[in-house]
């Protein structure tokens, strides 16, 4: 991106607006607030997982030390209690994605179980011999496995829409390889290596055309961008608590509850039905027939904290802020000798990965360690990815609200020695 | 404090960028391709054995400073080596970059050059960067046909 100096002063203007003050934030944050290896913590490694706030912690601790009980089927009060902090957390999630209605909601343990949840129930249901399921090339293997799986048990056949150097989808490939044996769209949101947001509605509309239902992938995008499921229409999105500055082990599924109904369970046991006997057993309503056994429920309280506490900041704000942090550090970045980003799409989300020449990225990881600067270094659980870049692996630099523009002149500094150290 | 001098010292950095018996090795008998899935490391050691001794050995691959220079180190260590001097090497290597020798290895004579790793040992999630050679090296000498990873 091009970023010309008066755009740099305006975005210091408005970065310094009395709407979001990142020093007051950053208070919120207990574990930001530490020395590692003597240096202060940069914490930019937030694709991978985010700090969590003193309201999501004690949430949590709330429930366990007043709480703590069995949810929907204890008379008592404690069950009570927890039940309706659970299912308050459901409807924030609900809001949070504008779904219609909280039993749109399932709660699960991340991104990825909502993904190979759908890939069980519906795509069982609906994937038959000589089918196919379309994917783009920069899925996590979140959401590349669970369908290999699926097509593998069904003989169905994986497609995969390609992108180009810069890391953007080929929207008329994707849309040429959307076909009547099309069963599902698989497609990630916001990539967690290139930082590419997709242009999901229109692919949701390609794909529509075609009565092809969309899954989106929400794991990198639902903690930086407004997330709207009736505006995108899109039949399934999924998203994980931990990198949405909540608990681990918690996520959602949102489907429409059209779809929903009209599949079978995932898992079976406790609390997913509503009469068993040996002869047959009755299912469930909704969101409850997909959530068997004792849920994470301080997760999904927590994961309702973390919600309360974005919804405070405004996710318009957050966009915004993060926006000008990513213009600012592409620019310092970009602007290093023998440093190349990897994924420089005209629409990004705070993910900056790139690769030094002469350089491995784990020996650059090591070297920032000691700075006291954490980023990510490896394939990101995206080697096929990796492969079309012709690269075994990058250094990842992702970025939250709390980040700040000193922060990236630390990880400039911590790169130039680096240099100074390996190159 | 870890050291990262210590870590990165001058001989492992002119191995990771003059990797030495770095080629296909014509006419190898046993060969074998190492793996470290956490950092898409890959290399794999190419011997020729006459009756119990390496009479020659090489590598090719990617990776980061700590595991090629560990590969091409191995390559001049390993030459001329019976398979039990050469076992015995990985044993004191291992002790010696998982800290497990107390300090007194880095100065046993018979590690030659590969004390040039005991910085490593600070750096524990860099282990099996230094070790990723060995192992491979080991599963070569046992004909595993089976890429090894270091997971």
């Amino acid at each position: 991106m091009a970023i010309t100096p008066q755009h740099i002063t305006d975005t210091a203007i408005r970065g310094s607006s009395p709407k979001f003050d990142v020093e007051r934030i950053r208070k919120d944050f207990p574990a930001l607030q530490q020395m590692v290896h003597g240096k202060p913590l940069v914490y930019l490694d937030n694709a991978a997982t985010s700090q969590k706030p003193l309201a999501v912690i004690e949430a949590e601790e709330h429930f366990y030390r007043r709480d703590c009980s069995n949810i929907h089927r204890g008379v008592h009060e404690l069950s009570e209690r927890a039940t309706k902090s659970y299912e308050d957390a459901r409807v924030k999630a609900q809001r949070f994605l504008n779904a219609r209605d909280s039993k749109e909601i399932i709660f699960v343990r991340g991104a990825t179980e909502a993904i190979n949840l759908v890939a069980n129930s519906f795509g069982r249901k609906n994937v038959q011999a000589g089918d196919e399921i379309l994917i783009t090339a920069m899925e996590h293997h979140s959401n590349i496995v669970p369908w290999q799986i699926l097509c593998e048990e069904k003989g169905a056949r994986l497609r995969v829409a390609p992108i180009n150097d810069r890391g953007e989808l080929l929207f008329d490939e994707f849309e040429k390889l959307l076909t009547p044996k099309t069963r599902i769209a698989a497609i990630v949101h916001v990539s967690n290596v290139l930082g590419t947001i997709n242009p999901v509605r229109e692919m949701i509309e390609a794909a529509h055309r075609k009565n092809i239902p969309v899954l989106l992938d929400g794991a990198q995008a639902a903690p930086h961008v407004k997330v709207d499921v009736q505006a995108l229409n899109c039949e399934f999105y999924a998203f994980s608590g931990h990198k949405l500055y909540g608990p681990t082990g918690v996520g959602v599924l949102y489907g429409k509850a059209d779809l929903l109904d009209a599949m079978p369970p995932y898992q079976g046991g406790g609390d997913m039905i509503s009469s068993v006997t040996f002869e047959k057993t009755i299912y469930n309503s909704l969101p409850y027939k997909f959530e068997a056994g004792t849920s994470n429920i301080a997760g999904g309280i927590g994961l309702g904290a973390a919600i309360d506490y974005v919804n405070a900041i405004g996710m318009e704000n957050i966009t915004g802020y993060e926006d000008e942090l990513l213009a600012y550090a592409t620019e310092a970045i970009s602007s290093i000798p023998r440093l190349k980003i990897i994924g420089t799409a005209a629409k990004k989300a705070g993910v900056i990965s790139f690769v030094m020449e002469g350089i491995h990225p784990h020996d650059v990881g090591t070297v920032l360690d000691q700075e006291g600067i954490a980023v990510r270094t490896g394939h990101h659980c995206a080697q096929p990815l990796m492969e079309r870049f012709k690269i075994p692996a990058t250094t990842r630099a992702s970025l939250a609200f709390y980040n700040t523009r000193r922060e990236i002149d630390t990880l400039v500094a911590g790169i130039q020695k680096v240099k100074e150290l390996l190159g | 404090m870890p050291d990262l001098r210590g870590l990165y010292q001058e001989v492992i950095l002119d191995h990771s960028k003059r990797p030495r018996n770095y080629r296909v090795l014509e006419g190898a008998d046993h060969q074998a391709e190492g793996y470290n899935p956490l950092c898409g490391d890959r290399i794999t050691i190419y011997l020729k054995l006459e009756n119990d001794r390496i009479t020659d050995v090489a590598f090719q691959g990617s990776g980061c400073a700590i595991s090629t220079s560990s590969a091409s180190i191995l390559t001049e260590t390993v030459k001329g080596k019976t398979l039990a001097e050469a076992d015995a090497l990985f044993e004191k290597f291992h002790a010696l970059v998982t800290g497990e020798a107390n300090g007194n290895q880095a100065g046993d004579a018979s590690l030659g050059k590969l004390a040039v790793f005991s910085g490593v040992a600070e750096f524990p999630v860099r282990v099996k960067c230094a070790t990723l050679a060995w192992h491979t090296l080991r599963s070569a000498l046992k004909g595993e046909a089976k890429t090894v990873t270091t997971e």
